[in-house]
């Protein structure tokens, strides 16, 4: 575990810089001589790992971080390439970015706005980081993306599934890999269509906060435009850790589906309590009662073990997934850390990923430079088939999977089953989408 | 000096010296080495030590002096923060609205909330507290931001948007906080050998106003007003018993703390546009108590001490990875080094709210009087030890 | 009206989580008169051990099943408890199944250990220090103990299912006539923690040793002067305390999963069900308790939330300040406990 010796650079450094020292004496002005923030100069360049590493996302972030050393650790040339061999963009060689050595900096969001952006900072104005990645949360995404737009760097976003992020929050500098609400209400509705018929009632309980909002709101339309009714949406604050006084009421309201608009810690305890309620087995209008999640997270259902069963959900990309890329990177996952990936791991490796192969393919680590290169890029070979990083608005546009809790799981990983690939044409929205209007993109920040 | 006595100017000249070169106090290893990593001179941790710095000056003059301890104290900082923010909104990047408004809503709130909280003592007064500034947390962070009436933009966080009015932005004004035209992340970056030193704008603003909040703290510290709000302290009843009616002077000692809170809330915004509504949850009101128990709760030097011991290992310490861990141990053979790499791993990255759990327990086990006893003690020994040196060793000597 | 029912129900049920916690907090202040900040972390720790008792009676061994892929295309490696093997499949898995049941014969000593521990290395040199130390010095314990927790069980929570027996919904209102559909082991915990509430307090009021501590507790010197080492029964009464907080944490584990930080997520709330109670009033804690378990089901009726938004947010807090500006130390409390 000999790691390269840090003083290398700085000698070279301490070298050229005695004579520059001192040489700026605009006081009060940013700095002006490089082009654009963090300039990687030395033989290095600095990534920034941005993830949970306490609180109730801690296990999400422990395995997005791995998914990050992985990357880093194939970036550099080191393991067995991963994804890197399928990837359908070849720019990236294996030997760092644009020939630099990828090293990173890793910082705790805690899950909330403040120490995110406080972590976030501290990587750009201590450690240099030319870009950040990461989040659990769509609050800490925005609020990192809104930083990273004013401080001139690239942010890629990890795991934030409301609508907002590409949507009214928008930023040219930000980009997200990870589907949305709308493209989970648009996946979701016609299999539950062909599962329950048109003709359904609806209840929503939804965490009461913005994500859970958009969610609901997208999820509502969607099976709206299937003719099912929504008998009763109810908001549960997000502090809740009992949502039986939510549920109970659920039993006496003539709704024949719960949909559960939670996600973490909010969706295990309320898909326990809903299946201790015995809705599962109940019966309404003649036809079974059943409950819906709409986003699940295989971390999240391991924590709702046995109440899983037979749940549909949408997710953002699953290791029982058969395409090249997939099994290249489950294979290179598990063989390092001995369990298969998570969609969060997943979507921070290819974040990663194309950050790198972008940066190659303009040459240059300058945010608008790169941005231009991943606007409008469309490539293949990470595990979600053919996918658009749409120009518009910075969000990808790729299949979604269907998902079910897995009846019979044959390991403690194997929970969910992939009910059905919903192409990415069919989740594809207008860039002026209502549920996505009244932000701006902006132009690219290149800070400095 | 400013009508202090000998020894308070000497604490606030030394604050005063420590604030201006803290760029450089700060950034004592070279940028590349591997120590590096414990360099806390950058503008948000410098920020972030002097704002919290005068939210627990502000908490150390109710809870120091009257001993009334509020668990709620985090609200006033989230109301300032939103105040600032609207105001940006409304009128435009310039911070001194933004202050102003941070200052006067929060003192608004700490009035009312300690007009009906101050009606009781002891725990009660605190669960007073901590209900009022929970239903401010709950409802900003959801019913205060639905679509229709969006006050504070719910989980996300209050920020400026392209089409706010901002009636007084103008062309050529930084698209950022900026106090006339003097972007608050505009920093000097000055390299001296292998050390590179960072001068912000926003930290020197903060840091001058710290003082200026220290220097007052000092003034009511001094005061006869002080001097009641101890007698509550000491002995609430038998000052009632002589004809004093305290509630007035608990009162104005709750709201100025509520405005220093609502300043540090305000300097936040400033420094950092975006105001969260995590900023008011209870566990952030109880920061602000440790800061103060930690620091030394009474003293003058001890809150800001606690602040900057908290937030210090909030950000330093949850950045150390394990590979930042190899790194320094490189030099061991290769046993060794993964050996100490594993004994120490529990306690850093995303181990260090474990670290910080312990130190508290140590400080508040072997340190009654947080960190400035501390310091007491280790000028006692070298007062023992250095024979006669008595008369340099009391400058930093705490006010109680 | 059995909507009516059923939240009342609903409100009891969340009571008794409730009422228990605040039971032993409140045993504490009013023996010991220290305020705990980790009697949260006590009812997590005794959620842990029901997971732990789970996850060693489900240790197992590993056997090769060739047929079987696992995700990276090797064999699969089929685990079989060694219970199962030991006893057979079927009484094996009825063990496992019944480990949460199983894990309060163990939680009573680890707990009451646990609480002395506590109690005899730390908590013993902070009587004379202010609440705000206490308060300080327990925070940071709770820290350490939910970190200590997170490092070896992970942040997520961990599913512990109630024994299938006891997992379904049964009608309660059948006998009347009426449709209340309620889990069966959400009664279950409504019976046991008014089981242990009852236990406590003919425990205080019938025993000697309860007498005791019941004097102790008005007068703590003069009970010394008699001549009582009052000191070790207080260690005692705090022992079981943590007991009680531990049983409530380790019934509590398949009412909702349990994970490092849900000591927390009880600690505010408790503390003002607590005061809301009067501090040291044990009656007082308990009716806290049950009171506002049933406001907070109400307030998260839709009638309610649709005529106030976000009622159910505040409700407790609400109810909190109108108790405390009218009755001053809480629906019960005694006079001169806490006011300094």
């Amino acid at each position: 575990m000999d790691k390269s010796n840090l003083s290398r650079r700085g000698v070279l450094k301490s070298g050229a810089l005695t004579s520059a020292g001192l040489a700026l004496p605009t006081i009060f002005t940013a700095q002006s001589a490089a082009a654009f923030t963090n300039d990687p100069t030395g033989s290095t360049v600095t990534l920034g790992f941005n993830v949970p590493q306490t609180g109730p996302y801690a296990d999400e972030g422990a395995d997005e971080l791995r998914a990050y050393q992985l990357a880093v650790e194939h970036i550099n040339g080191g393991g067995d390439g991963g994804m890197m061999n399928t990837f359908s963009s070849k720019a990236l060689k294996g030997s760092g970015i644009l020939g630099k050595e990828v090293k990173y900096v890793t910082g705790d969001t805690q899950t909330k706005s403040d120490a995110a952006r406080a972590s976030a900072k501290s990587m750009i104005e201590k450690d240099g980081a030319v870009m950040i990645t990461g989040g659990s949360s769509s609050g800490v995404a925005i609020a990192v993306q809104g930083l990273c737009q004013e401080a001139g760097v690239i942010f890629m976003a990890g795991l934030t599934h409301s609508n907002d992020t590409t949507g009214k929050d928008k930023k040219a500098n930000g980009f997200r890999h990870f589907f949305n609400a709308y493209m989970s209400g648009a996946a979701l509705a016609p299999v539950l269509k062909s599962l329950y018929g048109d003709n359904r009632r609806a209840y929503h309980l939804t965490a009461d906060y913005t994500w859970g909002w958009t969610q609901e709101e997208s999820i509502k339309a969607a099976t709206e435009a299937l003719g099912w009714e929504t008998v009763n949406t109810v908001k549960t604050p997000l502090a809740a850790t009992d949502f039986s006084s939510y549920i109970a009421p659920v039993l006496n309201s003539g709704a024949d589906v719960l949909v559960l608009n939670h996600y973490g810690g909010n969706m295990v305890n309320s898909l326990t309590n809903a299946v201790q309620f015995g809705l599962r087995e109940k019966q309404v209008n003649g036809k079974n009662f059943e409950i819906v999640v709409p986003l699940y997270s295989r971390l999240m259902a391991k924590g709702a073990g046995e109440n899983v069963k037979g749940i549909h959900g949408s997710t953002n990309w699953h290791w029982s997934l058969q395409d090249e890329g997939s099994q290249a990177f489950v294979r290179s996952f598990g063989t390092k850390y001995g369990f298969p990936p998570s969609q969060a791991a997943h979507t921070v490796y290819c974040q990663t990923l194309l950050y790198a192969d972008a940066v190659e393919r303009a040459g240059s680590f300058n945010p608008c430079a790169v941005a231009e290169a991943l606007e409008g890029f469309e490539f293949d070979g990470l595990g979600n088939g053919k996918t658009l990083y749409r120009a518009d608005d910075h969000q990808c546009f790729k299949d979604v999977l269907v998902v079910r809790g897995k009846e019979n799981p044959t390991s403690e990983f194997d929970l969910l089953e992939v009910v059905e690939v919903t192409p990415a044409a069919q989740v594809t929205y207008d860039v002026d989408h209502p549920m996505f209007a009244g932000g701006a993109l902006g132009s690219c920040n290149p800070g400095a | 000096m400013f009508g202090l006595d000998k020894r308070d100017t000497g604490v606030l000249i030394i604050v005063a010296l420590l604030a201006l070169f803290a760029p450089i106090i700060l950034n004592p290893f070279p940028t590349d080495s591997a120590m590096a990593q414990f360099n806390a001179g950058y503008p948000d941790l410098m920020q972030k030590f002097v704002i919290f710095g005068i939210f627990a000056i502000g908490f150390n003059i109710l809870f120091g002096l009257t001993g009334y301890l509020s668990f709620g104290h985090a609200a006033f900082l989230g109301i300032g923060s939103y105040s600032c923010v609207w105001m940006f909104k409304l009128l435009g990047y310039n911070v001194i609205p933004g202050i102003f408004l941070s200052i006067l809503i929060s003192g608004l709130f700490a009035l009312l909330i300690g007009f009906v909280s101050l009606r009781r003592s002891g725990i009660y007064f605190s669960i007073l507290t901590l209900a009022f500034a929970q239903m401010c947390f709950a409802l900003a962070y959801s019913v205060l931001s639905n679509p229709r009436f969006n006050l504070t933009n719910g989980e996300t966080g209050l920020q400026v948007y392209a089409n706010d009015p901002q009636w007084f932005h103008r062309d050529g004004l930084p698209d950022l906080p900026h106090l006339f035209g003097l972007s608050m992340r505009a920093t000097q970056k000055i390299q001296v050998g292998a050390w590179e030193f960072q001068f912000n704008a926003g930290y020197y603003l903060c840091a001058l106003i710290m003082l200026v909040c220290f220097y007052l703290a000092i003034r009511i510290f001094r005061s006869p007003f002080g001097m009641m709000l101890r007698a509550v302290k000491s002995n609430q009843q038998r000052m009632n018993y002589t004809g004093l009616n305290s509630r007035p002077y608990t009162l104005a000692a709750f709201v100025i703390s509520g405005m220093y809170a609502g300043l540090a809330g305000g300097l936040l915004s400033a420094v950092d546009p975006l105001a969260g509504a995590e900023r008011m949850q209870w566990t952030a009101s109880g920061e602000v108590v440790l800061m103060t128990i930690l620091g030394g709760a009474g003293t003058l030097i001890g809150p800001v001490l606690g602040a900057g011991f908290i937030k210090y290992f909030e950000n330093i310490f949850s950045k150390i990875n394990d590979n930042v861990l190899h790194s320094w141990f490189a030099f061991l053979p290769d046993g060794m080094e993964d050996f100490m790499v594993f004994i120490i791993h529990p306690f850093i990255g995303k181990g260090w709210h474990l670290t910080l759990g312990i130190l508290f327990m140590l400080v508040v086990i072997y340190l009654p009087g947080g960190l400035v006893e501390g310091g007491q003690r280790i000028q006692g020994w070298f007062r023992k030890r250095g024979t006669k040196t008595e008369a340099k060793a009391g400058k930093t000597e705490p006010a109680e | 009206m059995d909507a009516l029912l059923l939240q009342i129900l609903n409100g009891l049920d969340k009571g008794s989580a409730y009422a228990l916690i605040a039971l032993g907090l409140t045993l504490i202040f009013g023996t010991l008169g220290v305020v705990n900040f980790a009697h949260g972390a006590l009812f997590m720790i005794g959620a842990f051990v029901a997971v732990t008792l789970q996850r060693v009676l489900s240790l197992s061994f590993e056997t090769i099943d060739p047929t079987q892929k696992d995700f990276l295309g090797n064999p699969l490696k089929v685990k079989t408890p060694y219970v199962e093997s030991w006893f057979g499949p079927e009484t094996g898995g009825l063990i496992i199944d019944w480990a949460v049941p199983l894990a309060i014969l163990f939680a009573i000593p680890i707990m009451i250990a646990v609480g002395f521990i506590m109690e005899r290395g730390l908590i013993k040199y902070f009587y004379k220090r202010p609440h705000a130390d206490q308060i300080l010095v327990t925070f940071g314990l709770a820290i350490v103990l939910q970190e200590v927790v997170k490092y070896f069980y992970g942040a997520n929570p961990i599913q512990t299912p109630a024994p299938d027996a006891l997992n379904g919904v049964a009608n309660v209102g059948a006998a009347f006539g009426m449709d209340i559909v309620y889990p069966v082991w959400r009664i279950v915990y409504f019976f046991f923690s008014v089981i242990i509430i009852a236990a406590i307090f003919s425990f205080l009021r019938f025993t000697t040793f309860g007498m005791v501590v019941r004097a102790g507790m008005a007068d703590r010197e003069t009970v010394g002067l008699l001549g009582i080492n009052i000191d070790r029964r207080f260690t005692i009464m705090f022992g079981v305390a943590s007991a009680v907080a531990g049983l409530a944490g380790v019934m509590y584990t398949p009412i909702n999963p349990p994970n490092y930080h849900m000591g927390m997520d009880f600690l505010v709330l408790s503390f003002v069900v607590v005061v809301v109670g009067g501090m040291g009033s044990l009656p007082g804690a308990v009716l806290a308790g049950f009171l506002l378990g049933i406001l907070e089901s109400f307030a998260s009726t839709t009638w309610a939330t649709t005529t106030l938004p976000g009622i159910n947010q505040i409700i407790i807090y609400l109810v909190a300040i109108a108790v405390l500006l009218t009755r001053p130390r809480g629906l019960m409390g005694l006079k001169g406990v806490m006011e300094d």
